[in-house]
């Protein structure tokens, strides 16, 4: 560079003279000290809190808010939780209630809400970095950080981390939670919750072992073809297995069948015509658990069972005899009741619904007769698929850790997913898309297709986003922990005939059971002995509106004295004595204020009928013989604080005096169906409902 | 030296543009080939959702032409506030003319009003607007205890799996929704009905008292939420507004 001999350099310019390099020197050292006040000062906490202020500026409430507004960097820092949060260094107004008008964030007022931010901070919820100070770092993952703010649609699932029991606020995880028992998830990925325990599948896959007895070669091949062309509800997910690996699959389920003694039989009784099958299964109440597609294409009907549409392309008609007759033979542990139907109920039964078929069901499925070597593929392709993680089968091990353990995955790193392209790279749309549509991320994976809606994706995902770190972790004094699930068995006899009429199906005692009808654990204090003893011979209904009822068992009446005798003496709330009110006492005086208490102050025909002809209410059970069914004790506890015996009755407490209460208990006792209770107790059947809350 | 920095500088600038400008252009759909003059809103509007989820219905909406038939192959349009996106934002309408759009709502509670347009031959725009509601937390805690104490009563349509009480009560009770009435009563009134029933306001002793078994919290999350629900919407008198 010979031009820089003529030139002086910049170094010669700079650095010179002794003076010029001192004034440099100091120059540089000057700027790199102002540094720092400077980033302070056109920092962007610093510009929000500048905004804020002049938004608050000329409001009527400028006053208040003004004096509750604290400059410069808040930090909320709670070591119990590890949370330490600078959130609020911007969203300043989150604590405003006057500021229900501004909805421009950061400042808008934090929603109610049912914690203290004080005392659980922001991120405990949210997520994000609770200690960035710029929205990037604190909202997106950046490269510093691994966690980015949940989108608001999911936060329930910060809920999930403390609650593992479902709460009235988060309808969209505990639907998410239930999905993953009920539809199956955690038969293949295990979750394991804080307690040691692992989430268990509340969903009940039949057996596999003896399937021959139950159904065709040709039945399973288009079944495992598409699940949901047979019903459109059913459960299980599509494999998308080729035609020769449905071939192979069900030649060596059909081969690999063992049969199960007396589960094939056949009655002599004359075949039923349609309409008393019909009206048989509307009085089975066989649609309380079994759907049915109707016309327009609505499967209606409970979900308890499989559904029924095209039950007659499924099963032999002999195994189905011998089921009807009573399931426990084939299945001892099934949900389904034993009905004790005789051979023409049977007969007529089975007629009506071998007959719900569809002739184009089965009609394109030919099979030959399978070779050794199918068999042998088809036991193979079992294994890969891992068909015993929900099924038994014989001969084949349940598989361990089918598939990966989800027990953390709300806390996965990013870094450590890998991502379909044009995908935002976040772990909420990584876990959504692998639910809907698993084989995206690759032909070969085994993930079947399930074919959920869009909502239950959203619940799903909430649910997962759930099992962080932070919920493996949590204290146990912090965490509010669910009920432990109960084991309950009545004992004896009358615990054998209820497990036999599959009681728990639909009712909860002592914590067991399901919730379709009334938990039975007070039973005993609150009905009258003949009343029930009526009912469980006869237990028709004067409410038509409901789907759902107790069905008839056509019990024996030995079986009824049985079951009588073990809920009166068994079933009893500890908190008061069923005889310790007497009513047959009560003067017309003490019944006529009652009534008037009724109908006026209480206004209980809104929801209850006492008078057929008058009162139309239609909420609560009918009352118009309840003196005949109720004890009298059980009534006025019942008023004075009804949560008290029925966690969750949406009937209200009234706060009721006590004077009051008995002269509504007198009124209520006098509602009888003529004459003493117990001997005409034969008019009163059926009167009271097994009710069912419409929305479950 | 010098020039070849800023040579390969002004590559990287180049470049960078390009990349920016592609990215926009590539986000045409499909293009017209009719126009109609009116847009009409189908089915969509007035949903109630959770914050950030898609809507449960989605909004369809027809192109017609000066006879009222619905014009296929026009173009629309979708806009909506920041937060709220639409899948597809934009093409145009199907062979019955219609446009059907999934609807996933920001993360603030409260109204979403949303656009639709097309444009006529003449480029000449039309425009709709249609309004949804976003439930947050509270309100969702409301809606679901309308759900399970207030609907039977308050709601006069029945499902198959709940029949309404409205017609078998002899005071009819308003829907949450029924603005016209409801926004003219205070909070406190509304809180005061709810807790001690119908003879706190002089009204019907058929209207229960909840506050013996809502707690305080649930009963604020009922008048949040039939306050979020109103048509007409709900203004509180007094508050205090920004001044625009
Ligand atoms: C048993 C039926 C019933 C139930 C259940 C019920 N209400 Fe009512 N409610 C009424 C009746 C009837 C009125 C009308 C009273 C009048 O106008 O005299 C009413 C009136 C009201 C009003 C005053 C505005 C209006 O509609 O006239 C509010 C607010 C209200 N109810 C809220 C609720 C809430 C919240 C719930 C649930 C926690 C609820 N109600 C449950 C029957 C019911």
């Amino acid at each position: 560079m010979p031009s820089s001999t003529n030139k002086p350099s910049l170094r010669q310019i700079l650095f010179g003279s002794p003076i010029r390099a001192f004034g440099v020197v100091s120059l540089v050292f000057l700027v790199s000290l102002a540094i720092a006040p400077a980033k302070n000062h056109f920092s962007e906490w610093r510009h929000y809190q500048n905004q804020y202020l002049s938004l608050i500026q000329g409001r009527g409430d400028a006053v208040t808010l003004r004096r509750h507004f604290r400059g410069g960097i808040q930090q909320n820092w709670l070591p119990e939780l590890g949370v330490v949060d600078r959130c609020t260094t911007c969203h300043v107004g989150q604590k405003e209630a006057t500021l229900t008008d501004v909805g421009l964030q950061p400042f808008r007022r934090h929603p109610v809400m049912a914690h203290n931010v004080d005392q659980f901070g922001c991120v405990m919820c949210h997520r994000g970095q609770g200690a960035a100070t710029t929205v990037e770092e604190a909202h997106s993952s950046t490269l510093a950080w691994e966690q980015p703010i949940l989108p608001a649609r999911y936060t329930e699932a910060s809920c999930g981390q403390c609650h593992r029991a479902p709460l009235a606020e988060t309808p969209e995880l505990n639907l998410g939670r239930n999905l993953l028992a009920r539809e199956g998830c955690v038969h293949c990925h295990t979750i394991k919750l804080p307690g040691g325990d692992t989430m268990k599948a509340t969903d009940d896959p039949p057996s596999l072992s003896h399937i021959a007895d139950k159904t065709t070669r040709e039945w399973i091949y288009a079944w495992l073809k598409d699940p949901q062309a047979y019903a459109a509800s059913a459960t299980m997910p599509n494999f998308k297995l080729n035609d020769d690996n449905v071939r192979d699959i069900s030649a060596f389920l059909v081969a690999n069948s063992t049969p199960v003694a007396g589960d094939a039989a056949t009655v002599s009784a004359k075949p039923g015509d349609t309409t008393a099958g019909a009206s048989l299964y509307g009085e089975s109440f066989c649609a309380s658990c079994h759907a049915v597609q109707n016309a327009a294409g609505n499967v209606v009907g409970g979900n308890v069972g499989p559904e029924l549409t095209r039950v007659g392309n499924k099963v032999k008609p002999e195994w189905l005899t011998a089921w009807l007759r009573n399931p426990r033979v084939y299945d001892p542990p099934t949900g389904m009741p034993h009905y004790r139907f005789n051979d023409q109920q049977i007969s007529t039964l089975g007629t009506f619904l071998l007959a719900k078929s569809d002739s184009d069901f089965l009609a394109n499925v030919h099979l030959d007769p399978a070779t050794p070597e199918q068999i042998t593929h088809g036991k193979t392709l079992v294994q890969e698929y891992g068909c015993a993680a929900c099924h038994e089968i014989n001969g084949i091990k349940r598989p361990e850790n089918f598939a990966p353990e989800l027990t953390r995955i709300g806390s996965k790193p990013i870094t450590q997913l890998i991502f379909l392209p044009g995908m935002q790279h976040a772990l909420p749309n990584y876990i959504s898309a692998k639910i809907r549509q698993p084989r995206s991320f690759g032909s070969s994976l085994k993930m079947p297709q399930y074919t959920f809606t869009t909502q239950q994706i959203d619940a799903l995902t909430t649910a997962l986003l759930s099992r962080t770190d932070r919920a493996q972790t949590i204290p146990p004094a912090l965490a509010v922990t669910a009920t432990p699930e109960s084991t309950y068995q009545p004992a004896g006899k009358a615990g054998q005939l209820m497990s036999d009429l599959a009681c728990f199906s639909c009712h909860k005692i002592n914590g067991r059971g399901g919730d379709m009808a009334p938990d039975l654990s007070w039973e005993g204090t609150s009905v009258q002995r003949a009343w029930l003893q009526q009912f469980l011979k006869n237990p028709n209904t004067l409410r038509p509106a409901l789907i759902r009822r107790m069905p008839k068992f056509n019990l024996a009446d030995s079986e009824i004295n049985l079951l009588t005798d073990y809920i009166m003496t068994v079933y009893q709330t500890p908190a008061f004595d069923r005889d310790s009110i007497d009513s047959s006492g009560d003067s017309r005086v003490q019944v006529e204020q009652g009534r008037q208490l009724f109908y006026s102050k209480y206004a209980c025909q809104s929801c209850h009928i006492v008078d057929p002809k008058a009162d139309k209410g239609y909420v609560g059970p009918t009352l118009t013989q309840v003196g005949s069914r109720l004890t009298a004790a059980w009534v006025y506890h019942w008023l004075k604080d009804p949560q008290s015996l029925r966690p969750g009755t949406v009937e209200p407490n009234r706060n009721m005096s006590d004077d009051d209460a008995r002269a509504l208990t007198a009124f209520l006792m006098s509602q009888r169906s003529g004459g003493r209770p117990g001997n005409k107790a034969a008019k009163v059947q059926g009167e009271r409902v097994p009710r069912l809350e419409a929305r479950k | 030296m010098m020039r070849q920095t800023i040579l390969v500088g002004l590559i990287v600038i180049c470049a960078a543009l390009w990349g920016c400008t592609r990215k926009n252009t590539s986000a045409v759909g499909p293009t017209p080939t009719a126009f109609g003059t009116a847009l009409v809103e189908s089915s969509g509007g007035k949903q109630i959702g959770g914050v950030g989820t898609t809507l449960p219905q989605p909004v369809v909406v027809q192109v017609n032409d000066d006879q009222g038939n619905g014009v296929a192959g026009a173009p629309v349009e979708f806009t909506g506030p920041r937060g709220v996106s639409f899948d597809p934002a934009s093409g145009v309408t199907d062979s019955s003319g219609q446009f059907t759009t999934n609807v996933m709502l920001g993360s603030m509670a409260g109204r979403y009003q949303l656009g639709a347009s097309t444009h006529t031959k003449a480029q000449k725009s039309v425009d709709l607007k249609l309004e949804e509601i976003a439930l947050g937390d509270q309100e969702r805690l409301g809606a679901h205890l309308d759900e399970t104490y207030c609907n039977r009563c308050h709601n006069p349509e029945s499902t198959p799996e709940r029949v309404s009480n409205y017609d078998n009560l002899e005071v009819k009770p308003h829907s949450f929704t029924e603005g016209d009435t409801l926004n003219k009563m205070s909070d406190a009134d509304l809180t005061a009905i709810i807790s001690h029933g119908g003879p706190a306001l002089n009204k019907s002793p058929l209207m229960p008292p909840y506050g013996y078994t809502l707690k305080k919290m649930e009963i604020q999350a009922l008048l949040a939420y039939i306050r979020m629900v109103s048509d007409p919407p709900y203004r509180p008198a007094g508050t205090y507004y920004v001044q625009k």
